[in-house]
């Protein structure tokens, strides 16, 4: 009974009335980690693309070449992460043919920020984790939520296995809470940056059952973009 | 006297008082803590002189993996072993009470239990609880009849076959059986058919995975082969992580005496 005395039914729960749900989204798994130096930056993603239990693919790179000098890795929805990729893609292309310059690594990333509010209330179910060289030649990296909320860091994990692998770059990049003085801390070094990024995913492919099978491993630098890849447990 | 005593005495098996509260919970948006899943590829097969369990050992919580090297297959008696799936401590329970029942079965008829006797009492366990207990068994052994093996579902029901299998990896692992399982295999050709549909449940199941464990069961001798395979490799790591001594700042230190003083109290043994 509301103020005006008629009997009103609540808005739920209404015998009779069935409610379809509409399930657009869906979790492919996969996790990414990037490590950023003085004057290079260190990007890896695992290769399994998965659903539920079961694996679609063993050998699907979700690292994104957006210009010799920017990497994106994308993890989530993999239709939203083609469909976002391309997205970025085309605009860089239009920016290059308007401008006549390649887009910088901070100018995507200010970019991908944008493209992804614009999907404020049907977000992209996606992960991101851009990677690339500033205008000086300084190793950065951006890190997203679903909605652009982006963070300009020195060294991220997301994906699947993204809340194991943080807090060990914390500790090893990061050298979070240790009683050390800072002369006597392991200098990042590129070949440094590349073990510990090999070394998060071995260990998450023993505890996160959605990242597994191979790293796929990016390094950028001044000279171009250098591939590695590194087998992980199949199972 | 006695009703009084009666009265106190618990009543036994599973108490539901607290169901309507933790619906009541769940609605208003609580979130109950997760229980270990053994999201498994189990299987069991005849072959000539008996039976083969099969059984891989990853336990999971969600997507994280909980334990790497479980084991999924059971005791039940000298010639009835039983493989496991669903929530682990269902599985272990429920074949760890039936074993003491089987075995106090023996005691009492002072024959070997047959097979179709463990099936029994697990699916009857299992459909009092209503599905309520999630434990999905392939059941296997050898008796005075012949090898068997059983299928028993969560629910209760149960079929006996020639070959089976259970868990989020029975799809993969029951492709393999289906392709290749003939009657009257050999112990080494039976052996070899289990690892590869347990293999197939480990690398194409993500709630499967570690290691391969067997049990072989024949007429009148058992084999636990434990970790039969090691399926996955650990992959080895490029750098140390040990710490430097003094890594770990120390905040404040206090060292405090302790005085442990302790009194017996005898208390006589009551005697009426």
């Amino acid at each position: 009974m509301n103020s005006l005395g008629i009997e009103q039914f609540p808005d739920y729960k209404v015998p009779g009335v069935q409610h379809v749900d509409f399930h657009p989204y869906e979790s492919n798994g996969g996790s990414v980690v990037a490590i950023a130096g003085d004057d290079f930056v260190v990007i890896a993603a695992d290769t399994r693309l998965s659903s539920g239990y079961t694996i679609h693919s063993r050998d699907q790179s979700k690292l994104f070449q957006m210009s010799s000098r920017t990497v994106l890795g994308s993890t989530g929805c993999w239709c939203d992460t083609l469909s976002l990729t391309g997205l970025v893609k085309l605009r860089m292309q239009m920016y290059e043919h308007t401008h006549l310059k390649t887009m910088t690594t901070d100018a995507v990333a200010q970019m991908l920020s944008i493209i992804m509010y614009n999907r404020r209330f049907f977000p992209y179910y996606v992960s991101n984790i851009l990677a690339g060289l500033d205008k000086d030649g300084k190793g950065v990296v951006y890190s997203y939520d679903p909605i652009g909320h982006c963070e300009r860091a020195t060294y991220r994990a997301g994906g699947t296995a993204g809340s194991l692998l943080q807090p060990v770059l914390d500790n090893q990049i990061g050298y979070k809470n240790q009683n050390v003085p800072a002369d006597q801390l392991p200098k990042l070094t590129k070949e440094r940056a590349v073990a510990v990024a090999s070394d998060t995913f071995i260990s998450a492919a023993e505890r996160d059952i959605y990242t597994g099978d191979s790293v796929l491993i990016n390094i950028i630098t001044k000279d171009g973009i250098e591939e590695k890849t590194l087998q992980l447990r199949k199972d | 006297m006695y009703m009084d005593s009666a009265r106190d005495v618990p009543s036994g098996g599973f108490n539901f008082d607290n169901c309507r509260r933790n619906a009541a919970l769940l609605q208003g948006g609580f979130k109950p803590p997760t229980t270990t899943k053994t999201g498994t590829t189990i299987v069991g097969i005849i072959y000539k002189d008996g039976v083969i369990l099969g059984a891989d050992t990853r336990a999971t919580e969600g997507p994280i993996v909980s334990d790497k090297n479980c084991a999924k297959i059971h005791y039940l008696a000298d010639n009835i072993y039983c493989c496991g799936a669903g929530t682990a401590a269902d599985t272990e329970t429920t074949t760890d009470l039936i074993s003491s029942q089987l075995e106090l079965h023996r005691l009492n008829t002072e024959r070997q239990v047959p097979v179709v006797c463990a099936n029994n009492m697990l699916k009857q366990m299992l459909f009092r609880y209503q599905g309520h207990i999630s434990a999905a068994l392939v059941l296997g052994g050898v008796d005075k009849y012949g090898p068997h093996i059983y299928c028993i579902h969560p629910h209760g029901s149960a079929d006996k076959l020639p070959y089976a299998t259970m868990g989020s990896g029975s799809l993969a692992a029951m492709a393999v059986f289906e392709s290749r399982w003939k009657p009257d295999l050999s112990e080494e050709e039976g052996k070899v058919l289990v690892r590869d549909a347990i293999a197939s449940g480990i690398f194409n199941d993500l709630g499967s995975g570690s290691n391969v464990d067997l049990c072989v069961i024949r007429k009148d001798s058992t084999e636990y082969l434990r970790n039969y395979e090691l399926a996955n490799k650990k992959g080895e790591r490029q750098l140390n992580y040990s710490f430097k001594k003094g890594s770990t700042p120390i905040l404040h230190t206090t060292i405090k005496d302790l005085q442990i003083t302790e009194r017996v109290h005898v208390v006589p043994m009551e005697i009426s």
